[in-house]
């Protein structure tokens, strides 16, 4: 099926997440055929691909918001069934979408545990709150902020975009899935989030990175997966590939020795 | 957006930041021009249109009598407003409270006067058909999506059906409970009304003192005393003025029938705000309340039932509803088929909006309703005084009401101009 080469992981560590032959059809319509995929922790693995490439399905299959139709879905080498948003943040799998989700309306504290409240009794406890948020800020290294009791919308795009992501690590998860962060940003604001996205695998966590921009792929994933119609052309080491390489699988599948087989390319 | 590198300023934790007056009253100043303006407007226009009456009618307008017609004229609205709070929230609103109010007052009269049902049970089930109007009418916006301005358009005029049934052919069913009569009526004894001042301003000390110490203990940046100490003086002296105003004698002639102290409906409306304001501030209820008001589909990516939510803000505002038609019927002493109607409904949406709360949704306090009500009783009492024409009233009426949709309006511009 997928003729990448190079192992993702030299270090033979168990992977965190790992797909194996996943499928999944709209109607007629296959929009993966069979997709490999392992995660591992301390990692960012770039899910790179065109429009139509199949990403956004695969990492909606991975939060719960779809089912795969088939393939073997292991998180932590156990076969799981993830079949809601819920069961997917129960595995401690996050999703930090492009439109944000946060409530302008609100301020950091509220934002980061926005739905997951802590409560005493029922009272909202405010001061528990403030303080895990703080920490969590803390340990991501964000100083930005003046003060956590800012509302949102007096937040600059980059302060936003690391707010969303504090959110997702705040939860102990393993896993977070960061789609398209810095696409709205702008030069200082995407250097702030791609820091902020090396840093949390650099403290542990397995980090998906979807982009459009090759240069975010390059500066901090440490692997690339690359779709192609619905297929994984590759999963490449970052370093071992360049920039045109990359575009080269996103775009026709292959670069080279690296990709799928040029039979494949018939097929189209 | 900015492209502009924020400096690396240490964390809050490294340098608690004290909140002192000076930095309390420049971040209200930011706030401000951010668009932010909160009850400011409000405040002003009472203040403003006080002194104007006071001015042009100093021997109608600023007596003690008038003060507490003033407070009863507008309680009604001022709990209507309250409910219309919890649905403005949402960005929605709710056409059909004023007839709401008038269906639960018929309910009341009539399981009182011709039942003879005793008050409570008459009380509760004028309140339960709030619940239930407000259960109806959130289930059709919630579950299936229809507009909550033509779901609740469509109860306005339904409900005036129903008020009419309710009442019967009789037209004006009179109200003779001695309690719920007193609602309305009865004031606290001058005493009393010191003990409730104590209460509520030591109440309101206490809430602030131990919310600091938490805050201390936990080792959060902590704000200065100064601030609430200046909230605690300024609600003792407010409060406190009050008070003593009502306490004296009022009666045109006190050898009759004396009339002093502050009106029962006060306190009464001092626990609802306390607990209401509770219920939206402190609770994850009313944390999800503003969230779903704020970005609906954030909410409901982060696992709030926003469906649920939407539901039992119109059960609330429906209920407080009902329960300003009881106070309608106790002022009136009757319900008649107009109880509720007229402008009851615009000058309750007009209390909120007054004092602050926006129309978009996901701003606004309980409180509002209180300040944005004052305004409007200010002007309802104040106007008359001056001119007689009914058409000079209703069009002063509207362009107040025009102006705080404008400032609201305006305010949102001015804050999506703000936010970067």
């Amino acid at each position: 099926m997928t003729t990448g080469t190079v192992s993702p992981s030299g270090d033979g560590q168990q992977p965190l997440l790992s797909l194996r032959g996943i499928t999944k059809s709209f109607g007629a319509v296959d929009v993966l055929k069979g997709v490999d995929l392992d995660c591992h922790l301390g990692q960012v693995t770039a899910l790179v691909g065109d429009n139509g490439a199949g990403k956004s399905t695969l990492v909606k299959g991975i939060a719960g918001t779809h089912t795969f139709d088939g393939g073997t879905y292991l998180f932590e080498g156990r076969e799981v069934n993830v079949t809601s948003p819920k069961a997917a943040s129960d595995l401690g799998i996050e999703v930090v979408y492009q439109d944000l989700a946060l409530c302008d309306n609100l301020d950091v504290v509220h934002n980061m545990f926005l739905g997951r409240e802590e409560t005493s009794g029922i009272v909202m406890d405010e001061t528990t709150m403030e303080r895990r948020a703080q920490e969590t800020l803390k340990g991501l290294s964000v100083r930005t902020l003046k003060s956590v009791r800012t509302s949102v919308s007096r937040l600059s795009g980059g302060q936003r975009q690391t707010i969303a992501i504090a959110r997702a690590v705040l939860w102990n998860s393993k896993l977070v899935i960061l789609d398209e962060p810095t696409a709205a940003l702008g030069v200082a604001q995407t250097e702030q989030v791609l820091n902020l996205v090396r840093r949390l695998a650099d403290s542990g966590l397995a980090v998906i990175l979807i982009s459009h921009n090759m240069n975010d792929v390059k500066q901090v994933a440490d692997t690339v997966a690359a779709l192609y119609l619905g297929s994984l052309a590759a999963t490449v080491r970052a370093a071992d590939v360049t920039t045109g390489q990359i575009v080269e699988l996103i775009t026709t599948g292959r670069s080279g020795e690296l990709g799928l087989a040029a039979d494949r390319e018939v097929l189209r | 957006m900015s492209t502009t590198i924020q400096p690396p300023a240490v964390s809050a934790e490294d340098a608690p930041e004290r909140a002192t007056l000076g930095s309390a009253s420049r971040d209200y100043l930011v706030r401000v021009r951010g668009g932010d303006v909160g009850s400011l407007p409000a405040i002003a226009g009472f203040v403003f249109l006080v002194v104007l009456f006071t001015i042009l009618r100093p021997e109608t307008f600023a007596t003690k009598l008038n003060w507490a017609n003033l407070l009863n004229q507008s309680a009604a609205v001022i709990f209507i407003a309250m409910g219309l709070v919890f649905v403005l929230l949402l960005g929605e609103i709710d056409l059909s409270a004023g007839y709401t109010a008038g269906v639960g007052a018929g309910t009341l009269a009539v399981l009182l006067t011709l039942k003879g049902w005793p008050w409570p049970a008459a009380l509760l089930a004028a309140l339960v058909v709030g619940l239930v109007i407000g259960l109806l009418i959130g289930l059709l916006v919630a579950r299936l999506g229809i507009p909550s301005f033509v779901v609740t358009l469509s109860a306005f005029l339904a409900l005036q059906g129903v008020l009419l049934t309710v009442i019967g052919t009789g037209g004006t069913v009179p109200l003779r409970d001695p309690f719920i009569l007193s609602l309305m009526n009865e004031n606290l004894s001058p005493a009393v009304g010191w003990v409730m001042w104590v209460v509520v301003v030591a109440g309101y000390a206490l809430v602030e003192v131990l919310g600091r110490n938490r805050r201390r203990k936990a080792g959060l940046a902590s704000p200065s005393v100064a601030l609430p100490a200046l909230r605690i003086a300024v609600l003792a002296v407010l409060l406190g003025l009050m008070v003593f105003l009502f306490n004296l004698e009022r009666a045109v002639n006190p050898a009759i029938k004396s009339l002093k102290g502050v009106p029962l409906i006060v306190p009464i409306a001092i626990v609802f705000v306390v607990v209401l304001s509770f219920v939206l501030k402190r609770t994850r209820f009313g944390q999800h309340v503003y969230a779903v008001g704020g970005n609906a589909e954030a909410a409901r990516r982060a696992g709030i039932n926003v469906n649920r939510v939407k539901i039992a803000c119109f059960m609330i505002s429906s209920t407080l509803a009902a329960f300003g038609g009881v106070l309608l019927a106790s002022r009136a002493n009757s319900v008649s088929p107009s109880t509720g109607g007229a402008s009851t409904l615009l000058l309750a949406v007009g209390a909120a909006v007054i004092g602050g709360t926006s129309l978009f949704g996901g701003k606004g306090r309980i409180i509002d309703a209180i300040i944005g009500g004052l305004v409007i009783a200010v002007i309802q009492n104040g106007l008359p005084l001056i001119t007689q024409r009914a058409e000079i009233q209703f069009i002063v009426t509207g362009l107040v009401l025009l102006l705080a949709a404008s400032v609201d309006a305006i305010s949102r511009r001015r804050a999506a101009a703000t936010g970067r």
